[in-house]
């Protein structure tokens, strides 16, 4: 057998295993859980959600500072009450936008998610808490929906919103609230939509920055009209990437669930389409920006539409339907070492040069002792200070180290290009570092 | 006796705001916003349009990776360009003629939750 396929197939084995672990982790998170979360509710409540002619008197009580609102009044509350509202995505956008939904008085909330509740979670996912960790989030969301407000008859489905269940669950609610975190699934939230004639509240955010906008409704556009053609995968940065300040998806969450009022109570229908642009640190710190309406020549919702049922969306996208870390495989193996044996290395104390290609803010958080600092942003201009450093640890090869071993490849093929090579990348990053090297090293 | 007719002069450069957000402003040595002069004629004595804007901003502003930027001779999919406050397709996307102390903006699109 030849070394390549021998490396084939412990590749392979090391891809089961590692598969394998994953499911392992979660199933051992999933059985600490009800040590300390409450017994899990029956996922469907057991009545049926029926609508009703008029507001009982609990209702009056409960909801007297809104029927004191002309703009809500008895009809408005009522419209509410007999409305049922579907939320993708229990994360920070959903947290606020169901909390929010439920304490006003929407009758009927289905949040659908299929991510487990994690710690690193809870500075933006507000409706989550410690003691449901490990729990889906789903049903999470279903608790706190219950504590808040018991008559909000509140569905969590613990599922992929995939094109095999869009259309029929998006068919039993009034109105979508887009509050996902990956390209694909808004693609097929807005055409989930727009095939069942469903006004989608859709909003996103990242860092300091937000976008708000209602779509397919009113002779609006639909997500389509604006972005017919989705972004090359590479420009997208994602919350696990780039970070975001917790109570930026808090404002926009909560401002979907201010549309959903609106359309709800029927004054949305008015206002003309419009993009509402949020930046935390800039002023001024809201944009409202008008934009087109409907476009006749829309691949989905235009006069001669070509998307008639719902379609492969990671393929039309080129992206995974996550916002978790993405893992590249630009270099041969041969050009690349694991933890394991880096750490060998550094154990025996072989001369090298490691380079560390982190943001500063991330090299601030930790760093592995002895290595040099040059981010991947700045990398082309400082290669001869990289050059200039290995000839102080005479000519000895170089290890290009980051968060997660993406950059890190692009750093080795940068240098190649420019006739370096003998560097290589550490599989993995600093993050398989904290997993298979040392645990006391910090994971973010 | 009529004096010649003088040589037409060179038209005023147009003042242009642009900004930068969404991300975008990585591209653009990390700064949001821009004030820039533009000339208000091409080589061709044409009204500079925003579609000569684009290049500009490529060939005066942008340092790397153009093809974050543009794709097809329009700007790449992802980026929503804003002509004072209103979506650039209400305004006539690529042909839009540039006016003194227009704002420009281009916003690329989240998708974090
Ligand atoms: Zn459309």
């Amino acid at each position: 057998m030849s070394a390549q396929s021998d490396v084939e197939r412990l590749a392979a084995e090391n891809a089961a295993l590692q598969t394998r672990i994953q499911a392992l982790t979660k199933e051992n998170s999933r059985l600490k859980a009800p040590q300390t979360s409450p017994p899990l509710p029956d996922p469907s409540p057991l009545t049926a959600f029926t609508q009703v002619e008029s507001l009982n008197n609990p209702e009056i009580a409960r909801y007297s500072r809104q029927l004191l609102l002309p703009e809500v009044g008895v009809q408005g509350q009522l419209s509410l009450r007999n409305a049922s509202v579907l939320v993708v995505g229990a994360g920070g956008l959903g947290s606020p936008c169901i909390l929010y939904l439920a304490a006003m008085g929407v009758g009927k909330i289905g949040v659908i998610d299929h991510d487990t509740v994690e710690i690193s979670n809870l500075q933006r996912q507000v409706i989550h808490s410690e003691s449901r960790a490990g729990l889906s989030k789903a049903r999470s969301a279903r608790l706190a929906v219950h504590e808040l407000n018991s008559d909000c008859h509140c569905i969590a489905y613990d599922l992929v919103f995939d094109y095999t269940v869009a259309l029929s669950v998006a068919a039993e609610y009034d109105v979508v609230v887009d509050a996902t975190d990956n390209v694909p699934t808004r693609y097929l939230v807005n055409d989930t939509c727009v095939l069942l004639g469903k006004p989608l509240v859709s909003a996103s955010a990242l860092k300091l920055d937000g976008q708000l906008t209602v779509y397919n409704y009113a002779g609006g556009p639909c997500y389509r009209c604006l972005f017919p053609v989705p972004p090359p995968p590479e420009t997208v940065t994602n919350c696990s990437d780039g970070g975001v300040l917790g109570v930026v998806p808090g404002i926009l969450g909560t401002l979907q669930a201010l549309e959903v009022v609106k359309i709800l109570t029927g004054v949305k229908a008015k206002e003309a389409p419009t993009l509402l642009l949020f930046s935390a640190f800039s002023s001024p710190t809201f944009r409202s920006i008008k934009i087109r309406g409907k476009q006749a020549h829309c691949a989905v919702c235009g006069t001669q539409p070509t998307i008639t049922e719902l379609q492969d969306y990671v393929a039309f996208c080129g992206s995974q339907p996550t916002d978790g870390p993405v893992h590249l495989n630009l270099l041969p193996a041969g050009d690349r070492i694991t933890c394991a044996d880096y750490h060998t290395l550094r154990q025996t104390g072989q001369p090298h040069l490691l380079v560390d290609v982190r943001e500063p803010v991330q090299y601030d958080i930790c760093r592995l002792p002895g290595s040099l600092h040059v981010p991947w942003r700045d990398f082309a201009q400082r290669v001869p200070d990289i050059l200039a450093a290995r000839e102080a640890v005479s000519h000895q090869p170089i290890y290009i180290i980051c968060r997660l071993g993406n950059d890190s490849q692009e750093a080795v093929l940068h240098l190649r290009e420019r006739g370096v090579v003998d560097a290589k990348d550490i599989v993995g990053g600093l993050l398989e570092w904290h997993q298979s090297v040392d645990p006391t090293f910090p994971a973010y | 006796m009529a004096s010649p007719a003088p040589a037409t002069p060179a038209p005023t450069p147009l003042k242009v705001n642009l900004e930068f957000s969404g991300g975008m402003e990585l591209l653009f040595n990390n700064t949001k916003n821009y004030t820039i002069e533009i000339p208000a004629t091409t080589s061709e004595h044409t009204p500079t349009l925003l579609r000569h804007l684009i290049f500009w901003i490529r060939d005066n502003l942008l340092k790397e990776k153009p093809e974050l930027f543009i794709s097809a001779d329009t700007v790449r999919p992802g980026i929503l360009v804003l002509i004072n406050d209103t979506d650039w397709e209400l305004e006539g996307e690529l042909e839009y003629q540039i006016q003194n102390n227009d704002t420009v903006v281009f916003i690329s699109t989240l998708h974090g939750g």
